[in-house]
């Protein structure tokens, strides 16, 4: 893991602003598979009714909400170095994202003001399962309003073919970042075990 | 079919309850009229006049909203909803019935709105009155879905704006480019397709939303 | 019927009961007592299928159809009559002769002529009448009841006791109360929460 965040300064081609590109595309990428995970750990959750799925599920949200922010960050990052603003409403990605942070932010406030118990979990594996839906159709209603709203001013240079060496460099990032996910989760899954396990125990001993 | 005989039964149920106590429709139709006039001072001297066609929108959402924060007051105050559940019925006529009396009451509202804004603002054609009608049914589908879920909660009419309007700002797209742009057919197309997706989807997991 | 093993219910960090066994067979009349937030309304909505379990097992052998639950809300439309409330009931229900069976049971709870006034209008003990109305509709098996005299006047509960005791032997019920004296004589087992 630690080697992807090192990899990437050895493969500067196209000069410095570049490389954000390396984190920025896997951390958004990542943040999908969060979200495709909440959303899977939901149909578990809806399909079986075993609570310790709700539990998983939520993580992953968590999980996903956070490389959410970083995309955010990055990308604005990037906007900022590649055409000198902090934001774009052409960049579809950063748009996507803003999208997904505001529904995912509301999953917390559902989760918050909602007493925990089958019904709360029943209502989160729902709405996650709302969001991975939501991304596909927001990406689509996106693109058809960049006709309408605001003109595509700027160039994307990343549509191009990579070279070997970058592909590589790119799918070791990506690599590194689900591997950073993965961690982060499993930490804050079992963190979370640990603090039901205690008040369980607590209880017993009452 | 008792499937439809339910969803006959409780539509019925919620336009009779909507007619005897006349609350929520008057104040759709006020609200929305109400906006337009704001609309009207917020609008800058040099907008253009398609930036009215946005705002309309803006309205729309926000009518859908306010009677969406009504829509399942009643069955959570005297925890009908339970008396409901409990039937043989499937839970998604609750759904249904429900979200047809929410599109009635929107529709009731746009009826009085979308003449105002034609008077007001610009005209309203053939193309509009279609995006305003597949959006509808998008914003009641999602929407009664949400107020089911936000009715369980403790935040409740705090919730439902935070939970509606992302899901909703597809819609927006939709009906905005449906108004505005020359070729309205692939927004007409794009709100189908919304409303397909998530009104399958707003079917299917609405049994999971009101039981445990 | 009912058959619960190890039990438990918790609402966030609370919890109303643990470790609850429990037995009904068909036709028993359980009559279940305890302190105010002992979890007997949670054990009733827990047997009517409106509460999922934390913990534990519990199975309930009677479809939705065959149950009539009775919970301290009527369950029923403030701003609708009581005949519209019991018809809307009645289609759910699928209930066959609609019509009839409201009527019959509006009269035999001395309901009849407060038919069409809102439930609104209507005082506690008729709304609780009106409530046992709903939850006998559709001649349920398996009757889960809330504290079914609360609210009720002497006449009420001279009616509910002959309900009861009609029903009793013909059905299985859970009858939670804080009177068990009451149904005593109909009672053919208890439980009593802590």
């Amino acid at each position: 893991m630690a080697l992807a965040f090192y990899w990437v300064p050895d493969a500067p081609e196209e000069g410095f602003r570049q490389r954000i590109f390396y984190i920025h595309v896997p951390v958004a990428l990542t943040a999908y598979a969060c979200f495709g995970w909440a959303a899977w750990k939901g149909l578990r959750l809806l399909w079986t009714r075993e609570q310790h799925h709700d539990l998983e599920s939520y993580t992953a949200v968590h999980m996903g909400v956070i490389f959410g922010i970083l995309t955010l960050v990055t990308g604005s990052i990037w906007a900022r170095t590649s055409w000198g603003v902090w934001w774009s409403w052409g960049e579809r990605q950063l748009v996507l994202f803003l999208i997904l942070f505001l529904f995912y932010s509301a999953y917390f406030m559902l989760r918050y003001s909602t007493e925990p118990g089958p019904r709360r979990a029943n209502m989160s594996a729902v709405y996650a399962l709302f969001g991975v839906v939501l991304i596909p159709v927001s990406f689509l209603a996106i693109r058809l309003a960049e006709g309408l709203i605001h003109p595509v001013v700027f160039d994307r240079d990343v549509g191009e073919n990579l070279a070997t060496s970058q592909l590589l460099t790119f799918i070791v990032c990506f690599a590194g970042m689900l591997a950073l996910a993965a961690s982060l989760y499993t930490n804050e899954l079992t963190g979370k075990r640990l603090d039901a396990r205690l008040r369980e125990l607590r209880e017993a001993l009452e | 079919m008792t499937y439809l005989a339910d969803i006959a039964a409780l539509a019925r149920k919620d336009l009779l309850l909507e007619l005897r106590s006349r609350d929520t429709v008057p104040a759709m139709v006020l609200f929305v009229v109400s906006a337009l006039v704001v609309f009207n001072f917020s609008l800058p001297a040099d907008s253009g006049d398609l930036a009215a066609y946005g705002l309309l929108w803006v309205a729309i959402v926000f009518t859908a909203l306010l009677g969406l924060t009504r829509a399942f007051v009643a069955e959570r105050e005297q925890r009908v909803l339970d008396g409901l559940v409990l039937t043989p019925a499937d839970r998604s006529t609750i759904w249904i019935g429900k979200g047809i009396a929410v599109l009635a009451f929107l529709l009731l509202a746009e009826v009085v709105a979308l003449p105002a804004f034609a008077l007001f603002f610009e005209p309203v054609d053939a193309t509009l009155v279609a995006a305003v009608l597949l959006a509808d049914v998008g914003l009641a589908a999602v929407g009664t879905l949400l107020a089911a879920m936000a009715a369980a909660s403790r935040a409740r009419e705090l919730l439902l704006p935070l939970l509606f309007l992302p899901l909703v700002i597809p819609i927006v797209v939709g009906g905005v480019g449906a108004s505005v742009d020359d070729d309205p057919a692939r927004y007409l197309g794009f709100l189908v397709l919304y409303d397909l997706i998530f009104a399958i989807l707003s079917w299917a997991s609405f049994e999971y939303v009101v039981t445990e | 019927m009912i058959r619960a093993r190890a039990l438990e219910r918790r609402f966030g960090e609370k919890r109303v009961f643990r470790g609850l066994d429990l037995d009904v067979a068909e036709r028993d009349f359980l009559v279940v007592t305890g302190p105010n937030g002992s979890g007997k309304s949670t054990l009733l909505a827990l047997c009517a299928g409106l509460l999922a379990p934390t913990r534990g097992e519990l199975e309930v052998r009677a479809s939705r159809e065959r149950i009539g639950y009775l919970a301290h809300e009527p369950l029923v439309y403030r701003e609708l009559s009581a005949f519209e409330n019991l018809d809307l009931y009645g289609r759910l229900y699928r209930i066959p002769e609609r019509r009839e069976r409201i009527g019959m049971l509006l009269e035999r709870f001395g309901l009849w002529d407060a038919r069409h006034e809102r439930v609104s209008a209507l005082s506690r003990g008729m709304q609780q009448r009106l409530a046992l109305c709903r939850a006998l509709l559709h001649e349920p098996e398996l009757l889960l009841l809330d504290e079914p005299y609360a609210g009720l006047d002497e006449a009420g509960a001279l009616l509910l006791d002959g309900e009861l005791a009609a029903l009793g032997g013909s059905r299985t019920c859970l009858v939670a109360t804080h009177d068990p004296a009451r149904v005593a004589g109909l009672a053919t087992s208890s439980l009593a929460l802590v």
